[in-house]
């Protein structure tokens, strides 16, 4: 088992540009299904042996598609997003960083009542090790097993998951939620997905500065999830007010600050790591002492 | 992006909310014939720089006893008062110790309080949409009210396309207890807040203070906005604003390069891919002893020129002793980053220590490349390792 994503899921990437061409024959290469490629105007044609469909509807009528891994520029891209949900495409991978948050915001309204789940935007993407894998993360640092893994980041996920691998941790599925103030899916949502799925034993989450998101997960671990979790918050040292390279990684206003998310995390009986250097080892001692 | 307060107010204006008359002046004579043009008994000289806490700042190495806020009562003091303000860095809460030079000051006709009200207008990260903010402790921080009496902050979401809606603002002006007849100029003023928020993709809009007036008239007497970066290539009239002596040089060159970088205090530069892993790197130096410079994520396609650059800004920062490149390779394979590397090494021929950790795809490869350099480049197998080797380095 794992969450959202595995063998049977059918990609379509939205934005075949370089990068959109580049990502999707990476995660072909990975083993995922990606199916095709939206790239309107060029309906009808193949690259490199995906074939091309003029909109999302298309594309999932051809091709069974139910998942899509969106490139479109940041212009487009919410655009882009609206229309996947429209023509009931179930998980949404927003990669795209630089989307306007007010355009976030509209995406959100629309998305309301509607069955599909938004991972990202400005995120890694989503990976369930051997199985499926839609976003840019290097695919090999992933092995299949008991830990889920939920971020805000990317390369520090990365970090992650190389220091659980090398003390034979495998993952269940990591999501990237992405570094955006207004994104589709929460900690919580993860979480939940999480304490529901068997095979998963023990969850990392990786959180950051800006916004509190981390608190409101620590109140909703202490209430319903019954697996170990270990945390780690990046931004101890910055300062406020300063955008920290992720549009949403900002102390503003008195909240946001990485001493207030591990208090929070620790008061709910949460293994926080000191140090990113621990994150592996921190999920390890959990799951021994649970 | 951030800009002045005279184009906060320009912009509101413009939407339709009545603002104090004035004049931006860009020395001490124009202050003086600003004050005569207004026409009346006494001026406000503001000073327009991005940091807060101006009136409660003080110019460094002047003796004089106002900080960047100050009222005059004659074209004479108007001038004498603009002198000391062009002459002095203003020295605030948010500016640190140097201070910041003042270019600009907007001389305003003066206005009788009778009440001050704070307005706001940020995102609300965890419902997704806008949120108005009013609290009738106008003037003060909204972080203090937040913190002391968060129940006097009243709020309201906003639609991004409905906008406000009449009945938002008369609930919001009725609540601070205001007469029937300025309920309705508030709600003018909320509504130019409101559309100017969503027409320009600002990510804070603050009116603070509103006030009403002894003659009973709501006024926008001071103003502060920020705009969404990723949303300025849609509003060029926007980007127009920025004022660039107002931001860090090291910062606004990163940016050109594509490079992300906030300056720090510390003396151990940072160069790292992905922004979550360069907090941590900052974060896990702090915690071995060090103090960071800088935070900076390359990004996900480090190539030479950015790596080029990124060293340039490191090493153009005197407090430097030190420098931590710190990058996880994934899809970007450590053999092409640590070629980028030592191109770089090459080209700006660093002075100080440099430890090197890199991890990911092909890292067996990209660490015999660094090894056999012949460069004085320390490497790190993890990121104690680096952070330990790098803190030492640091203290020679």
């Amino acid at each position: 088992m794992s969450i959202l994503v595995d063998r049977n899921t059918r990609v379509v990437t939205q934005g075949m540009g370089k990068a959109g061409l580049f990502h999707s024959q990476q995660c072909r290469e990975y083993g995922t299904q990606v199916v095709g490629g939206v790239s309107p105007g060029k309906g009808g044609t193949v690259k490199d042996g995906f074939p091309q469909f003029n909109t999302v509807a298309e594309a999932v009528r051809k091709t069974g598609a139910n998942a899509s891994m969106v490139f479109v520029p940041p212009p487009a891209a919410a655009d882009a997003i609206m229309e996947a949900a429209d023509a009931g495409i179930e998980i949404i991978v927003a990669i795209t960083e630089g989307i306007p948050v007010l355009d976030m915001v509209r995406v959100k309204r629309f998305l309301q009542g509607k069955r599909c789940r938004l991972i990202g935007p400005n995120c890694p993407g989503i990976i369930t090790p051997g199985q499926c894998k839609i976003g840019i993360m290097p695919g090999y640092i992933h092995k299949p097993g008991p830990i889920g893994v939920v971020s805000r980041s990317g390369t520090l996920t990365y970090e992650a998951v190389w220091q659980l691998s090398n003390l034979g941790l495998g993952q269940s599925t990591c999501i990237g939620l992405g570094g955006d103030p207004v994104n589709g899916t929460s900690f919580i949502d993860a979480l939940r997905m999480f304490q529901d799925d068997p095979q998963t034993e023990g969850i990392v989450m990786i959180g950051e500065i800006g916004g509190n998101q981390e608190e409101q997960a620590a109140e909703f671990i202490r209430q319903y999830v019954t697996k170990p979790v270990a945390a780690f918050i990046a931004g101890r040292t910055a300062p406020p007010g300063k955008r920290m390279g992720h549009a949403g990684a900002i102390i503003t206003g008195g909240t946001g600050s990485a001493e207030d998310k591990v208090k929070a995390l620790r008061a709910a009986g949460i293994a926080v790591a000191d140090s990113p250097a621990d994150m592996g080892s921190t999920m390890l001692a959990a799951l021994r002492t649970n | 992006m951030k800009i002045h307060e005279y184009q906060a107010k320009e912009l509101l204006r413009k939407a339709g909310a009545p603002v104090p008359r004035g004049q931006v002046v860009t020395d001490a004579q124009q202050a003086r014939q600003a004050f005569l043009e207004l026409g009346q008994s006494k001026a406000v000289l503001k000073t327009q720089i991005h940091a807060g806490g101006r009136g409660k700042g003080r110019f460094k190495g002047s003796n004089a006893d106002f900080g960047g806020v100050k009222l005059v009562a004659s074209p004479e003091e108007a001038r004498q008062v603009a002198e000391v303000m062009f002459t002095y860095p203003l020295v605030t809460k948010q500016t640190g110790e140097q201070g910041q030079r003042v270019s600009k000051i907007l001389v305003e006709e003066p206005s009788s309080l009778q009440r001050e009200i704070y307005v706001g207008l940020v995102i609300d990260r965890a419902v997704g949409l806008p949120v108005l903010m009013v609290s009738a402790e106008g003037g003060m921080d909204i972080e203090e009210v937040a913190a002391r009496n968060p129940a006097a902050i009243l709020r309201t979401n906003i639609d991004p396309d409905r906008g406000l809606l009449p009945f938002q603002a008369r609930r919001l002006g009725y609540d601070l207890a205001l007469q029937p007849e300025q309920v309705e100029q508030f709600e003018t003023i909320l509504s130019a807040l409101v559309r100017v928020f969503l027409d320009y993709d600002a990510s804070l809009a603050e009116i603070n203070p509103l006030v009403v007036t002894a003659e009973g008239k709501v006024l926008a007497l001071d103003a502060k906005m920020n705009f969404d970066d990723n949303a300025l290539f849609r509003h060029p009239e926007i980007e127009a604003l920025r004022d660039l002596a107002e931001e860090n040089p090291a910062e606004v060159r990163a940016a050109k390069a594509g490079l992300s970088y906030v300056s720090m205090n510390g003396n151990i530069g940072c160069l790292v891919n992905g922004a979550g892993l360069a907090m941590s790197t900052m974060d896990i130096i702090k915690l071995h002893g060090g103090e960071p410079a800088n935070f900076l994520d390359v990004g996900g396609g480090a190539n030479k020129e950015q790596v080029t650059e990124a060293f340039r800004i490191l090493l153009g920062d005197e407090r430097v002793k030190a420098v931590l490149v710190n990058i996880f390779g994934g899809i970007m394979k450590c053999d092409i980053i640590a070629g980028a590397i030592l191109a770089a090494f090459q080209e700006v021929q660093p002075k100080v220590p440099f430890v090197v950790r890199l991890e990911g795809t092909n890292v067996e490869i990209g660490r015999k490349m660094l090894a056999e350099s012949g460069l004085k480049i320390i490497t790190a197998t993890d990121l104690t390792d680096a952070a330990k080797k790098v803190v030492a380095a640091a203290a020679g």
